[in-house]
């Protein structure tokens, strides 16, 4: 199992939750995750709150780091997408009946992540036909990820189908704030334009205390900008576990 | 002495100017209105032994008025703050919340799975509930994401729920509204001074009334359901000032189509964006809702258009809800200024594909057009059919291609049918329509501009040579 998480993904400890009393605060942040998050559809994290136990213990176990330097890593190959890439390509209209909250739903939002990409473009497709997640875990964008109409549904979709990280050189606005609040996706930017220096099938790490983006297929390095003040919201599990952690709305009733 | 040399920079601006202040210099260097502030505010201070502080920002005293923008100044009151400056995160109070049933259904369900499935929201009077997108279809799911409205309305006796049950005809259904955006304005919900979010890109049209409107997603709008209050960035604000009589050929939809034109689609991201100026203040209300509708396709979080009596007018009989409004300061930061001379601009279409690819209408008039569009948030308002009709009066002749007309809301359908167009010797809007030949104005929603189901009215469902016109 050791030798699995390491080329997999570490869990950090978000800091509320003490490292001294591991029991009690794991149940309180499995109490904070959304129920409806089936860890099983998804192999790599998408909040450093999923369940995931195994892994999280490993982390736990080995030296612990300083509480403010998150050790994520994320691994896997990545999907190279351009510039202005549009809701409407991640998630088309027409499946916005699907409401994320409802844990089928979610699932077939997943399988249908990224199916606006024109066919010409973007041969190799995200999802493969017969299959309901990406084995791209990881995605790489250019400019402006994510404008276009505001729906809630195109981090949700990334999410569901095992993405766990965006690189992009910018977001816009409310998709980035979408990918916070829920935790399903760390929205990433680059310091330089990845999106041409990478290729679909790209073996990638991202290490997030680190801020770099390591290309092995390449064997290049790019740097990350940091995250910032979306950083504790996303470690936190998303808005409301950071809400609660700041005593801003009560727990949920047992 | 730095600050008197600062003030005589504010000297009148040419074309763009673009200060010299990156956003991250915003919130660590000390204000520039230091010595802006008022005698009978130094008349309060008392000799006070102040304790000591590595740094003392003059707006720390409280005494000091610090010069903001408008979008500052009613997330400063919102937050309960004397100061704000752009970059800062705050917890903004709510005043009014708005979702649709595209979004709504989603966030009941994380409202419910967060704060408890017996939860109550945090206002019944300040949340706003309008089935609009995807409504006259036999798709399932669709007409299950209304009810799930219906139901939550119901069940949190929601003050403010625009239902319709009868989908056979609307006008069977009097609560029914139309496209969310022109129904929050048409019923009063929209407010100087207050904070308007919504769980649709397009809130941002609601900054014409001179207040901050943006769009979230579900999960932030899930947590304001229960906790009335939402985590805000501070934007820096790009401020538009347009002069000059507006020629009778443009609308406002050209206006912005030349801003972002200017600033693509990314140029205001985080951005607010101010429009002043004399042509702005002679817009009507609909005119200043396309010109805020639209800052969200330059990427823009809000627009604002400072409130006048234009609004006080048509906010009359809309509301009896007390508002204040803000203005920006004359010493307020921008992030940029741009200028235009109004008088001088042609009227302009976005290409295909994208609202940044600007180009003249006069440019494209060879180019072969499949259908036509008037409706959505942007072009279907009452001004929007009345500037269609006196185009076709104008011409005499009848369309070429299927013309599609939905308008936005039931009073902009009931305008279209009732509203004699000037010049016309008393004819309607419809009755113009009919004799080009359009399509019968549909019932009202979203209509074909999001896509959606199948079965929705004009929507395209095969490739087409060239492309559709959303007027």
């Amino acid at each position: 199992m050791a030798a699995s998480s390491s080329i997999r993904t570490y869990i950090p400890i978000p800091p509320f939750l003490s490292p001294r009393n591991p029991q009690s605060s794991l149940s309180s942040s499995l109490k904070l995750t959304s129920p409806h998050f089936s860890p099983s559809s998804k192999p790599l994290i998408s909040s450093p709150l999923s369940p995931a136990l195994p892994l999280r213990a490993a982390t736990t176990s080995s030296s612990t780091p300083s509480p403010h330097t998150p050790t994520t890593t994320f691994h896997g190959l990545c999907y190279v997408v351009g510039d202005n890439i549009d809701t409407d390509q991640i998630i088309p209209a027409e499946y916005l009946t699907l409401v994320p909250s409802n844990p089928d739903e979610y699932k077939k939002l997943g399988s249908y992540a990224l199916i606006g990409l024109p066919a010409a473009e973007y041969p190799t497709r995200f999802i493969a036909p017969d299959e309901t997640t990406s084995k791209y875990s990881i995605l790489i964008a250019g400019d402006n990820f994510g404008c276009g109409s505001s729906r809630e549904h195109a981090p949700v979709a990334l999410g569901a189908a095992g993405v766990v990280a965006v690189v992009a050189e910018s977001y816009a606005r409310i998709f980035f704030r979408n990918s916070v609040a829920t935790g399903e996706v760390y929205p990433l930017e680059s310091e330089v334009r990845v999106c041409e220096a990478c290729r679909t099938g790209d073996v990638v790490t991202i290490e997030l205390g680190l801020g770099r983006l390591i290309n092995h297929t390449t064997g290049k390095d790019y740097g990350l900008k940091p995250i910032g003040d979306a950083g504790p919201v996303i470690e936190a599990g998303g808005i409301f576990a950071y809400a609660r952690k700041a005593g801003m709305i009560p727990s949920l009733a047992a | 002495m730095a600050s008197s040399a600062i003030a005589s920079s504010s000297s009148p601006f040419i074309n763009k100017v673009q200060k010299d202040v990156g956003l991250s210099t915003f919130s660590s260097q000390p204000s520039f209105s230091l010595h802006t502030a008022k005698k009978r505010n130094s008349r309060k201070i008392t000799c006070v032994m102040a304790p000591q502080q590595t740094e003392r920002k003059p707006a720390t005293s409280g005494s000091v008025k610090t010069a903001m923008t408008m979008t500052e100044k009613i997330l400063a009151r919102a937050s309960e703050k004397p100061m704000l400056s752009p970059g800062e995160n705050v917890w903004v109070n709510v005043d009014v919340l708005m979702t649709h049933d595209v979004c709504g259904p989603g966030t009941f369900g994380i409202f419910k799975r967060e704060f408890g499935q017996n939860a109550k929201v945090w206002d019944r009077e300040k949340i706003v509930i309008i089935p609009d997108h995807y409504i006259f279809t036999t798709d399932d799911r669709a007409n299950r994401n209304v009810d799930i409205c219906r139901d939550f309305a119901m069940e949190q006796n929601i003050k403010y729920f625009y239902d319709i049950k009868d989908l056979g005809n609307f006008k069977a259904n009097p609560d029914y509204k139309g496209v969310c955006h022109v129904a929050l304005a048409q019923e009063g919900h929209c407010r100087p001074g207050e904070v308007l979010l919504g769980t649709d890109s397009h809130t941002c049209t609601a900054g014409a009334f001179g207040q901050f409107a943006t769009g979230i997603g579900n999960t932030d709008a899930g947590f304001v359901l229960g906790a009335g209050k939402l985590l805000l960035k501070v934007p820096p604000t790009l401020r538009f000032v347009m002069d000059g009589e507006m020629p009778d050929y443009l609308l406002a939809k050209d206006l912005i189509l030349q801003i972002i034109g200017e600033i693509s689609v990314s140029g205001a991201t985080y951005k607010a964006m101010e429009f002043v100026g004399s042509t702005v203040e002679s817009l009507t209300m609909e005119e200043r809702m396309t010109l805020c509708n639209m800052v969200v396709e330059a990427g823009g979080k809000n627009g604002v258009v400072p409130a006048d009596s234009t609004t006080y007018k048509y906010l009359e009989d809309k509301t009896s809800t007390p508002y204040e409004a803000v203005y920006s300061d004359d010493q307020a930061r921008f992030l940029s200024e741009y200028r235009f001379d109004v008088s001088k601009l042609e009227p302009l279409v976005a290409k295909p594909h994208s609202p940044d690819n600007r180009a003249l209408a006069r440019e494209c008039k060879d180019v072969k057009i499949d259908r036509v569009y008037i409706g959505s948030c942007t072009g279907g308002k009452t001004e929007d059919f009345l500037a269609a009709a006196k185009v076709f009066l104008a011409s005499g002749k009848k369309v070429k291609v299927p013309t599609f007309l939905v308008p936005a809301t039931q009073k902009v359908w009931m305008d279209v049918y009732s509203l004699p167009v000037p010049g016309s010797g008393g004819k309607t809007c419809s009755q113009i329509f009919e004799e080009a030949g359009c399509d019968t104005p549909a019932s009202p929603s979203c209509g074909a501009c999001l896509g959606g189901p199948k079965d929705t009215y004009a929507r395209l469902n095969e490739p087409q040579a060239s492309f559709t016109i959303f007027v």
